[in-house]
């Protein structure tokens, strides 16, 4: 069975103890959008800045768990700087690789199929450390909150 | 600190329980979270097999031997519930699903048939969100203005200004122990208020029931609400005690069998209570396992069970303070006067779901979150603590469990 070491990789926990880009960004010309986990409580406030197509910057505000902190700390770090159709293609990489999970308990071989296409040729560097949160599934809202938060945040910008 | 025994003999007790008699990773199942639901014990199985084995049929239909036995059976353990919370008859007991669905049949139908614009409900800043949704739901449809009893330093009710809160209210909706931070509420104190003030009460008996001697007269409350499946019996079922007149004034709340006593192209005329408001066939195999859960509890006593809890709770909140001193903090009463065994606690450093994380490894079993209780963790100003809860199958080796996997959670998330 699944071992703390697993789910609490070393690079998790640093990012943990020392996330990046805590903090506040001025609104506007951040756009600022909220996610919460209803199960558990943590919020996570993301503050955007995306300027010509480029998600400009990134800052982090809420609380979370130790897996929620260190994925949204890792995600800032992922797409900070990126133009946003690759931010939304890491996305959904990163999506895929929380999900194959649940695809093998739902046995649906599309998904995993699919699943599979979005990782491959996406370099996910250390977000990859986060793969072993899928053996633990009721943790995998606390590593997809702030990523369900960045897509949301990302439609509103196009929207607007 | 040492304990040698306490009011239960908790070895014999748990040859009751088969689920506690397991093993994980080498380690023994330690469950403290009674507080979210508790563990069946093997009388409640049985009991509820050999309804189905034997004389399942529904209930108030048939005229053949084992729809009456069914039926039969049933009413007893309406009778027992009744008995077990000081009501007067057992038609004043009505089934629920849980305490959840109990509050919002009041909310749906006294409610609406008594609150209006303006009128004033008073809750607490520790109810459970079961408590709190179903009088928002309300007051948005009616313009009702709520108002919460604060809390003091000590985490108990802040009573100093009740009355002034309850002036012109209409109702007092008040938990009579706190799911999250264990403090058990003067009920009688605040029914009396409520009473005085021209407002009904409303008590949430869900954490109550199942630990402490509760009695419905001698609190005077108009409505109380309590759940199966925290007292030993099975999920999906509870009830909603309240005294006759009340009952009968009240319009039905779900419609359909059971609950009328005549339909016709152009209307329908109610059942008597408590069927009234029992629409559809009911948890029947539940309810006569509810029964068996009664007289498990009953046979130990609730005085004792109550006594046991204390001295549990007594040596946690001394093993947390003599093993973490400042680096643990802990929400509720640090006496255990008017307290049950509900411990939430929380390491300033570390989440409380890291902190489960960790103690599941060992096998042992506490809740981490918001305890649906929002509002409190709001005023607490956290998002979520991770919390132990005691039963009478608990004992010291469960609390020294506990703390060892809680040194180990500090080791591991240690900066």
């Amino acid at each position: 069975m699944a071992g703390l070491e697993d789910l609490y990789r070393e690079i998790i926990l640093d990012h943990y103890r020392a996330p990046r880009n805590r903090g506040e960004l001025p609104v506007p010309p951040a756009h600022r959008v909220e996610g919460f986990n209803p199960l558990c409580g943590d919020e996570v406030v993301l503050f955007l800045e995306v300027t010509d197509g480029i998600v400009a910057d990134v800052k982090i505000a809420g609380q979370g768990c130790s897996i929620s902190q260190a994925s949204t700390s890792m995600m800032s770090a992922a797409v900070k700087g990126k133009p946003v159709a690759e931010a939304r293609t890491i996305i959904r990489a990163f999506k895929a690789l929380m999900s194959i999970h649940e695809s093998k308990l739902g046995g649906d071989a599309d998904d995993i199929d699919a699943a599979a296409d979005e990782l491959a040729g996406v370099r996910l560097g250390d977000l990859e450390a986060l793969q072993g949160v899928v053996k633990f599934p009721v943790r995998i809202k606390c590593a997809t909150l702030s990523w369900n938060t960045l897509t949301q945040g990302l439609d509103e910008i196009a929207d607007h | 600190m040492t304990l040698e025994r306490t009011a239960l003999d908790v070895a014999r007790i748990r040859e009751d329980f088969p689920l506690l008699d397991q093993t994980r990773n080498g380690h023994r199942l330690v469950y403290l979270d009674s507080a979210s639901s508790a563990q069946k014990p093997r009388s409640v199985m049985q009991a509820m097999d050999n309804l189905m084995e034997r004389t399942y049929a529904n209930v108030h239909r048939g005229v053949y031997d084992i729809a009456e036995r069914t039926t039969a059976s049933f009413e007893a353990a309406r009778s027992k519930v009744a008995g077990f919370i000081g009501a007067r008859e057992a038609a004043e007991l009505v089934f629920t699903r849980n305490v959840t669905e109990a509050i919002n049949l009041v909310a749906y139908s006294w409610g609406r048939a008594n609150l209006n614009a303006g009128d004033v409900i008073v809750l607490t800043e520790m109810e459970h969100h079961a408590n709190i949704v179903p009088w928002q739901m309300l007051a948005a449809e009616r313009g009702i203005e709520l108002r919460w009893i604060p809390l003091t330093l000590d985490y108990r009710l802040d009573l100093t200004k009740l009355d002034e809160l309850l002036r012109g209210a209409k109702l007092l909706a008040v938990t009579a122990m706190s799911n999250v931070l264990g403090t058990v509420n003067d009920i009688p104190r605040l029914v009396a208020a409520a009473r005085a003030a021209g407002a009904r009460s409303l008590v949430d008996a869900a954490q109550a029931a199942p630990h402490l001697p509760i009695d419905v007269q001698a609190w005077d409350a108009d409505f109380v609400g309590i759940t199966a499946h925290k007292m030993l019996g099975p999920s999906g079922i509870g009830a909603l005690w309240a005294r006759r007149e009340i009952l009968e004034a009240m319009p039905p709340f779900l419609g359909g069998g059971e609950m009328i006593r005549d339909v016709r192209k152009d209307g329908f005329t109610t059942n008597e209570l408590p069927w009234k408001f029992e629409a559809g066939t009911p948890a029947i195999t539940e309810a006569i396992g509810w029964g068996a859960a009664i007289d498990y509890l009953e046979t130990l006593g609730m005085e004792a069970i109550h006594r046991h809890e204390v001295e549990i709770t007594r040596y946690a909140l001394h093993a947390l303070e003599q093993r973490f001193g400042d680096r643990i903090t802990i929400y509720g009463p640090t006496d255990t006067e008017h307290r049950g065994g509900v411990i939430s606690f929380l390491f300033p450093e570390i989440h409380a779901h890291d902190v489960s994380q960790v103690l599941d490894e060992d096998a042992i079993c506490v809740r981490a979150g918001h305890h649906c209780a929002k509002p409190l963790m709001r005023v607490l100003g956290i998002p979520a603590t991770s919390r132990a809860s005691f039963y009478l199958y608990n004992d010291t080796d469960d609390v020294d469990a506990l703390v060892d996997g809680l040194v180990k959670a500090e080791k591991f998330f240690s900066l």
